[in-house]
C-alpha cells in the first residue's frame, strides 16, 4: 500500500468516525432527515464566508457553515410552529431555499476559484493527499486529514461531556426540561456538531454522501445493541468497516470511492438488517418459525390429552382422521405429526396416535398457562 | 381550632396559582386560574381532553410561559435547581424502543441531583437498586425497556419518581393504560409518599376512583372550575360545568343525587 492509499484510507475512516457519532443521536431522535437538510443548506453559509474572506482555507468557512446549519433548523422550527405544516414538509421547503441560493451565488460569482458544485456535492477523496499541511517546511501530513481529525476530537469531547445530558434529552425530552438540562438549547448544540461535521466531511464525500455516512452505521448498529454507549461504539466500527470496504470496492471496480463508501454503508446495513442476532430479519423468521411449530405441536398433543382424558373413541385418535379433527389440512398434518414424533411427544402404534409421558407433561403445562 | 387556624396560616401552600393564563397563538389553554394544593395532600386534576390538565403541570414547572398570572412553589419562584418537584411525564411521550435498560432509566431520575457533566456513581446505583425494589421491579433491572409491559413501564417510571425524592411530584395520568393489580399497587406507594409528607399531584381521567384514591380534587376545563376536599367538590352541578352536557356517565358517582325513581 502506497502512502497516499494509507492516508485516503485513514481519511475516509475518520470521516465515517466522525459521521458516525452525531448521526446516532439523529436516527434516535428520529430526525435522519435533518442531516440532508443540514449538509445541503450550508452550501449558503461556506459561500457567504468564502465571499467574506476570500480565502478557501479559511476556518471561517467552518463557522460560515455550522451558523447556516442553525438556521436551517430554526426555520424549520419556526414553520413548524405556526401548526401549517409537519415537520417533513417543513424541513422539504427549507434546506433547497437555501441549498439554490448558494448554487446561484456559487456560479454566478466564483466561477474562476476551485469551489464547484461537483467538488460540493461528491467530495474528492482520491485528491485529498495533494492539499498539504506544510509548518516550516515540515511535511505533516494532508490538511484534511488534520481538519477532519480535529472535529472528530470535537465530536468526541461533546458527546463524552454532555453523554448523559444527550441520552436523557433524547429519550425523554420533558423530563430533562423538568430537570433544568436545556433540551432546545442541548439540540442546537447538536445540529451546529452536524453542520460542523459536514463541512468537515465535504471535501471528501461531499453533502450527498455524507448523510449515508450519518445514518447507515447507526442504523445498522440500533439493530445490533440495546445500550447507547454500545450503539456509538458500534456505529465508528461499522463506520469503518464501510470506508475500508468502500475503499476496496472502488479500488477494484476503478470507480469514485466516496460513491463506493456509501453503497458499502447501504451494503453493510442490509447485512445487519438481515442477520442481526435478535432483531434482524432472520432472526426473526426462525423465532416465528419455531413459534409456528411449536404452537401446532402442543395443540396436537393437547387434543391428544383431552381425548384421553374423556375417553373418547379411538376415532380421535387415528392418523388418517387427524386432518378432519384439527380442520388442518393432509400435508400439514402430517408434517406436525412427523415433527411429534420427531420430538418424541407423541408416538404412533399401528394407525392410532397417543401421547408419551413427556407429551403429557408438556400437554398438561400447555392447558394450565391457558 | 383556632390555634390550628392559626398555624396553618405559617405553613405555605405546596403549590400557589394566581391568575394564570396560559395561551398558545392568543387561544387560551389555560384561562385565569386559581389554584392551590395544601402540603401533604394527594391532589387530582380532572377534566375533559383538551382541559389544560398537562399545560398546567408544565407551567407549575416553568416549562411553559404564562401570558398572565403568577405559579408560587412553597412560596418562591420555581427553578429546577431547587428539585423540589418530581415530573413523571405520560408513559406515552417517551421512546420505549431507545436503547437502554430500566436499571439506566431510573438512573436518569439522579441526574438532577448530579448536575451537569457527572456521572451516576456506585451510590446512586444502590439508590436506583432501592426503588426498584420498592415498586417490585427487581427482577428486571437488565431488561431492555421495549421488552417491559404498560404496567412495568409505569412502575420503572415510578421508582424513577422516588429516586427524585422531592417534597413535591407531578404526575401525568400514571394510571393510564395499567391493569387493576398494577393500579393498586401503585396507589399504594403513592400513599407512602404521601405519609412520608410528600405532595401529589396527578393527572387523573378516572372519576370511579377519585373519591377513593384522592382527598383532593381540581375540576378543570381551561378555567378552575371546582377545587377543593374531593367529598366537597364531586357534585353533579360542578361535574356538569366541567364536562359539559356529556354527564350521563357520571352518574352513581357523587354523593348528592336524588334517589332515582
Amino acid at each position: 500500500m502506497s502512502t497516499h492509499q494509507f492516508e485516503i484510507l485513514l481519511l475516509a475512516s475518520m470521516t465515517a468516525v466522525t459521521c458516525a457519532l452525531p448521526g446516532v443521536f439523529l436516527v434516535l431522535r428520529r430526525v435522519a432527515l435533518m442531516s440532508d437538510a443540514i449538509s445541503h443548506a450550508i452550501l449558503l453559509g461556506i459561500v457567504l464566508a468564502f465571499f467574506w474572506t476570500k480565502n478557501l482555507a479559511s476556518p471561517l468557512l467552518i463557522v460560515g457553515a455550522a451558523v447556516m446549519g442553525i438556521v436551517t433548523v430554526a426555520l424549520t422550527e419556526l414553520i413548524i410552529q405556526t401548526r401549517k405544516l409537519k415537520k417533513d414538509a417543513a424541513i422539504g421547503l427549507v434546506f433547497p431555499f437555501l441549498f439554490s441560493i448558494g448554487v446561484i451565488l456559487l456560479n454566478r460569482f466564483t466561477g474562476d476559484i476551485h469551489l464547484d458544485a461537483d467538488c460540493v456535492l461528491f467530495g474528492e477523496i482520491a485528491f485529498a493527499p495533494f492539499n498539504r499541511l506544510v509548518i516550516d517546511g515540515v511535511d505533516l501530513g494532508p490538511q484534511s486529514l488534520w481538519t477532519t481529525g480535529a472535529i472528530l476530537v470535537l465530536n468526541l469531547v461533546f458527546i463524552t461531556l454532555f453523554f448523559k445530558e444527550l441520552k436523557l434529552a433524547t429519550f425523554d425530552p420533558g423530563l430533562a426540561a423538568a430537570l433544568g438540562f436545556m433540551p432546545v438549547a442541548l439540540n442546537y448544540g447538536l445540529m451546529s456538531l452536524v453542520s460542523i461535521t459536514a463541512v468537515a466531511s465535504f471535501e471528501s464525500v461531499g453533502s450527498i454522501l455524507v448523510v449515508a455516512l450519518m445514518i447507515a452505521p447507526p442504523a445498522g448498529a440500533y439493530l445490533l445493541t440495546d445500550r447507547l454507549h454500545w450503539m456509538l461504539a458500534i456505529s465508528a466500527g461499522l463506520g469503518i468497516i464501510s470506508a475500508v470496504g468502500g475503499y476496496l470496492m472502488a479500488y477494484l471496480l476503478d470507480a469514485s470511492i466516496a460513491g463506493s463508501m456509501a453503497t458499502f454503508a447501504g451494503i453493510v446495513f442490509l447485512f445487519v438488517f438481515v442477520f442481526a442476532p435478535e432483531r434482524g430479519l432472520l432472526a426473526r423468521f426462525i423465532v416465528r418459525r419455531w413459534t409456528k411449530w411449536n404452537f401446532a405441536s402442543d395443540t396436537l398433543a393437547v387434543h391428544l390429552l383431552n381425548s384421553e382424558m374423556a375417553h373418547a373413541e379411538d376415532t380421535e385418535r387415528i392418523v388418517s382422521h387427524m386432518n378432519e379433527h384439527m380442520l388442518w389440512d393432509t400435508q400439514y398434518t402430517s408434517e406436525v405429526i412427523a415433527q411429534s414424533i420427531q420430538d418424541g411427544l407423541i408416538r404412533k402404534t399401528g394407525d392410532k396416535l397417543s401421547l408419551t409421558p413427556l407429551g403429557r407433561e408438556k400437554a398438561k403445562e400447555s392447558i394450565s398457562k391457558k | 381550632m383556632g390555634a390550628a387556624k392559626g398555624k396553618k396560616e405559617t405553613i405555605k401552600p405546596a403549590i400557589e396559582i394566581t391568575d394564570l393564563t396560559v395561551a398558545y397563538h392568543e387561544k387560551p389553554v389555560l384561562w385565569d386560574v386559581d389554584f392551590e394544593a395544601p402540603q401533604d395532600c394527594m391532589l387530582a386534576i380532572v377534566g375533559p381532553n383538551g382541559a389544560g390538565k398537562s399545560t398546567l403541570i408544565k407551567s407549575i414547572m416553568g416549562l411553559v410561559k404564562p401570558a398572565a398570572g403568577r405559579v408560587l412553589v412553597f412560596g418562591k419562584t420555581y427553578r429546577p435547581e431547587s428539585r423540589l418537584i418530581g415530573y413523571v411525564p405520560q408513559r406515552g411521550t417517551v421512546d420505549w424502543d431507545f436503547p437502554t435498560n430500566v436499571l439506566d432509566v431510573v438512573l436518569m431520575g439522579r441526574y438532577g441531583h448530579l448536575g451537569w457533566f457527572k456521572r451516576p456513581t456506585d451510590k446512586d446505583r444502590r439508590l436506583a437498586l432501592e426503588c426498584l425494589d420498592k415498586v417490585g421491579m427487581t427482577d428486571f433491572i437488565n431488561r431492555q425497556i421495549s421488552q417491559l409491559s404498560g404496567g412495568q413501564q409505569q412502575r420503572v417510571f415510578l421508582a424513577r419518581a422516588f429516586i427524585q425524592d422531592a417534597p413535591i411530584y407531578l404526575m401525568d395520568e400514571p394510571f393510564a393504560g395499567v391493569d387493576a393489580t398494577t393500579e393498586r399497587s401503585i396507589i399504594t406507594l403513592l400513599r407512602e409518599l404521601q405519609d412520608r409528607g410528600k405532595t401529589i399531584i396527578c393527572v387523573h381521567h378516572d372519576l370511579q376512583t377519585l373519591k377513593e384514591y384522592f382527598d383532593h380534587v381540581l375540576l378543570l376545563n381551561v378555567r378552575a372550575l371546582a377545587l377543593g376536599k374531593v367529598s366537597d367538590v364531586l357534585t353533579q352541578e360542578n361535574l356538569k360545568r366541567t364536562y359539559g352536557g356529556r354527564t350521563a356517565f357520571l352518574a352513581g358517582m357523587t354523593e348528592d343525587e336524588e334517589p332515582r325513581g
